[in-house]
């Protein structure tokens, strides 16, 4: 077996250590190593974003990044995204227009969407559309997702916590 | 998942030595080598990652061309303002590539040197005529992007070898350039066609004085058209011009039926998209467009 190694990033503001092989995929160290189950595994290629975290403040799947590559990085993930008593906006926006069925996308959804309002905080429904197209979802039907983010950016969102999208 | 052992060298040296053991695979974005390895298509007993040496990083552009290090990520060259104005296929290819957590990871480097025949990014750098710059343990040497490209998923690189950067000499004055592919979804899928094509005009911007056109998904590689090239070189800027053009390009082609297409229609889109895209070229090189991120009609069919 190739040999372990100790991981140091910071993972929802806050620093964290781990020992990983080298192929574990940073999902994969997440989900089985650290108990963070809210992310989840959907097709484990890099199609459908239901693995999606904020890796250095860009949104990418978990299921293409070894976890040994994360040394020094800043993660963030699902479960930095509410406030300890209170959910935050765009999760609120979710719950509201109804976005969400099974919820095995919705981890990956909402945080592709922090990530789109940091860059664009009044993006058209187009480019919702195409920032949110590496996101399957195979319940609800988009039109719903498309409009909890609508109503969250019109909420102003500051919609994250200041550590969450680690910028 | 497959075992192996990870190495993240600094130097472009250690990462020669490393792979020339014969035993390694490169790593950039991973977004094609990670699923190779779980799906157990590749079972490197070392993955050396790249991203850690200077040489790859480098994105710089100066009178004499682009040098784009070939693990610079899709969203870095995707907003890089010289890329959009000048070397705009390139823009097209990388804003289309995946979805937006692939662009934050995958790499141009890593899209030529996984040789797929439907690469994206292929077709807009053959266009642009475009070198890899490739270090080994024999030196440095540099091999244009039509010649880099032996078959499906296979290229020149020998045990030891590192794509260290791309380079586009810098366009002519009254030049443009767009790729285009066609998919039957509107984004996040594989092309069944795709051309880059880039053109210069006279001053006067009414004759066509110099042209490469590249073809991706239509043939075993990627493929440079300079049948379909030479052919517009002092023609008239026209749609008949295109069209020629565009049969010119059908005829270089040697698509294969899959489930994407048929060979037919492979040639077929080839022409129209041929066309299309010099439409497109030549209103940027007039200065009468320019990239739009998210259009359709600068991305799609």
């Amino acid at each position: 077996m190739s040999r372990k190694r100790v991981v140091t990033c910071s993972i929802n503001g806050r620093e964290q250590q781990f020992l990983c092989e080298s192929r574990q995929t940073l999902l994969g160290v997440l989900r089985d190593t650290l108990d963070m189950t809210g992310t989840k595994e959907g097709c484990s290629n890099g199609n459908c974003g239901a693995c999606t975290v904020l890796l250095d403040g860009r949104p990418v799947v978990s299921c293409l990044v070894l976890a040994v590559e994360c040394e020094g990085a800043q993660i963030s993930t699902i479960e930095g995204v509410a406030q300890p008593e209170k959910l935050a906006p765009v999760q609120q926006a979710f719950l509201e227009n109804a976005a969400l069925q099974c919820g095995i996308c919705t981890p990956g959804i909402i945080m592709q969407t922090q990530a789109l309002l940091k860059d664009n905080p009044n993006p058209t429904e187009a480019e919702i559309r195409f920032y949110l197209a590496g996101n399957l979802c195979r319940c609800t039907g988009y039109d719903k997702i498309v409009k909890a983010v609508q109503q969250t950016a019109q909420m102003g969102s500051g919609s994250c916590q200041p550590d969450c999208c680690g910028k | 998942m497959h075992d192996f052992e990870y190495e993240s060298p600094r130097t472009l040296a250690e990462a020669v030595a490393i792979l020339g053991r014969g035993d390694g695979k490169p790593l950039a974005g991973g977004t094609d080598l990670i699923d190779h390895i779980r799906t157990g298509r590749f079972r490197p007993a070392v993955v050396v990652d790249l991203k850690k040496i200077p040489e790859l990083a480098i994105l710089v552009s100066d009178s004499h061309g682009l040098r784009v290090g070939a693990a610079v990520p899709s969203y870095k060259l995707q907003s890089s303002a010289v890329i959009r104005q000048q070397y705009t296929a390139i823009a097209d290819a990388v804003s289309i590539i995946g979805g937006v957590q692939i662009q934050n990871r995958a790499t141009i480097g890593g899209n030529l040197c996984t040789s797929g025949p439907a690469a994206d990014s292929a077709p807009a750098l053959l266009a642009l005529g475009a070198q890899c710059v490739i270090t080994g343990p024999q030196g440095t040497r540099t091999v244009p992007l039509e010649k880099f490209f032996t078959g499906p998923g296979k290229n020149v690189l020998q045990v030891g070898e590192v794509l260290v950067e791309i380079t586009c000499p810098a366009p002519a004055p009254h030049s443009g350039s767009n790729y285009r592919r066609f998919i039957p979804r509107n984004e996040m899928d594989i092309a069944v066609v795709g051309v880059g094509v880039s053109v210069t005009l006279d001053a006067s911007g009414q004759t066509v004085t110099a042209a490469r056109i590249g073809l991706g998904a239509v043939g075993p590689t990627p493929i440079l058209a300079t049948e379909a090239a030479k052919f517009l070189i002092g023609q008239p800027v026209c749609d008949a011009s295109f069209k020629t053009a565009g049969e010119v390009a059908r005829t270089q082609t040697s698509p294969i039926d899959d489930m994407r297409g048929t060979v037919e229609f492979r040639r077929h889109v080839t022409g129209v998209l041929v066309e299309r895209s010099l439409r497109e070229a030549v209103a940027r090189a007039r200065g009468e467009s320019q990239f739009h991120p998210h259009v359709r009609g600068s991305c799609g069919g």
